[in-house]
C-alpha cells in the first residue's frame, strides 16, 4: 500500500479528489430527474387548474364524491384530504419530482407534477 | 520472386512503435473477453501501455500506438466501422488531445497518475459526446454520465498506478 501510494505526487492526489468531487456532485445532479414547476390538477382527465411551484396556497376540486383538497408548497404538492374511501392519493404525501402523479380515482380527480418537459410519468415508469 | 522495387525503410521508431502497440493490441483483445456492466465501462488496459510510451517517447509515438490499437483491436474483435469502433476512435482522440496537455504539468507535480485519470475522463467525455451527437441524439445518455466518470475515475487512477510502477522499475 505504502510503495503505491509513494508514487502519487501531490498535483496526482488533487486531480484525484477533484475528479471525485466532480463524480459525487454529477451523480445528484444528473439523477434528480430535474426540477417540478409547476402542478397540473384534473377532473374526469380536464385541467381544472394549473399553479407555479412557487407559493404556497390551497385549491379545493369538486368532484362526484365532494371535495378534495390541494396544498401547493415551493417545490412539491399534495393531496391535503380526499372523500374517497382508501385514501391513497392522500397517503402518497407531497410530490416532488416532474411527473409525479397521485390519483383520487372515487373522486376522479388527479395532481401531477411537470417539470421543464414531459416525459414518462410515475405510472408508466 | 520478384524483387520488390519498392523499399520501406523502417527505423527503429517504426519497430518501437509495432512492439507498444502489439501489447496495447493483446490487452485490448484480452479486454474485449471480460464482461461489462455497461457498454463503455471498462478498465481500459491499452492505456497503460499508451501511458507508458507518452512517457517515455513523447506524445507522437502515443498517438501512434493508441491509434494503431483503435484500428487493429477493432479488426481483431470484429468490431471494425461498427459504432462501437467508432466511439473508441472518439475516446482515443479525445484522450490524446488532452494528454498533449497534461505532458506539460509540471513534472514535480503531476506525475503518470494525473495524465491517466484526465485522459480518462477525456475519453469517456469524448465518448459521451459522440454518441451524443450521433447514435443517441437524446440528452438522456448524460445520465449515464456520472457512472462513466466514477468508472473513469476508478481506472484512471489504477492504470496511473501500474503505468508509474512500471516506470519506475525501469530507472
Amino acid at each position: 500500500m505504502k510503495t503505491w501510494a509513494a508514487l502519487l505526487r501531490p498535483g496526482d492526489w488533487l486531480l484525484v479528489l477533484l475528479g471525485a468531487g466532480a463524480v459525487a456532485v454529477s451523480f445528484p445532479l444528473l439523477w434528480s430527474g430535474g426540477k417540478a414547476e409547476r402542478a397540473v390538477v384534473r377532473l374526469d382527465g380536464r385541467v381544472v387548474a394549473e399553479f407555479p411551484l412557487t407559493a404556497p396556497r390551497r385549491f379545493a376540486v369538486t368532484g362526484p364524491l365532494g371535495e378534495t383538497l390541494i396544498e401547493i408548497a415551493p417545490g412539491r404538492a399534495r393531496v391535503l384530504s380526499d372523500p374517497g374511501p382508501r385514501q391513497y392519493c392522500v397517503q402518497q404525501g407531497w410530490l416532488t419530482r416532474p411527473n409525479a402523479i397521485a390519483i383520487c380515482a372515487p373522486n376522479h380527480v388527479s395532481l401531477s407534477l411537470s417539470g421543464k418537459d414531459a416525459s414518462h410519468d410515475s405510472l408508466n415508469y | 520472386m520478384t524483387v520488390s522495387t519498392i523499399e520501406l525503410r523502417v527505423t527503429d521508431a517504426d519497430r518501437r512503435i509495432a512492439r507498444y502497440a502489439a501489447a496495447a493490441i493483446a490487452l485490448t483483445v484480452a479486454e474485449a473477453a471480460l464482461p461489462s456492466p455497461l457498454p463503455g465501462v471498462k478498465p481500459g488496459l491499452a492505456n497503460i501501455v499508451v501511458l507508458i510510451v507518452l512517457l517515455r517517447h513523447g506524445w507522437r509515438d502515443a498517438a501512434w500506438v493508441s491509434l494503431l490499437r483503435v484500428l487493429a483491436g477493432s479488426l481483431l474483435v470484429g468490431q471494425f466501422l461498427a459504432p462501437g469502433f467508432f466511439l473508441a476512435l472518439a475516446g482515443a482522440l479525445a484522450s490524446l488531445a488532452v494528454l498533449a496537455l497534461a505532458v506539460r504539468l509540471p513534472q514535480r507535480w503531476f506525475g503518470p497518475v494525473s495524465a491517466s485519470v484526465l485522459a480518462a475522463f477525456a475519453h469517456i467525455g469524448g465518448q459521451l459526446l459522440l454518441a451524443r451527437l450521433w447514435l443517441v441524439p437524446h440528452d438522456g445518455v448524460f445520465l449515464l454520465a456520472p457512472v462513466f466518470g466514477l468508472s473513469a475515475l476508478v481506472f484512471g487512477i489504477v492504470n496511473g498506478l501500474i503505468a508509474a510502477r512500471m516506470l519506475k522499475e525501469e530507472q
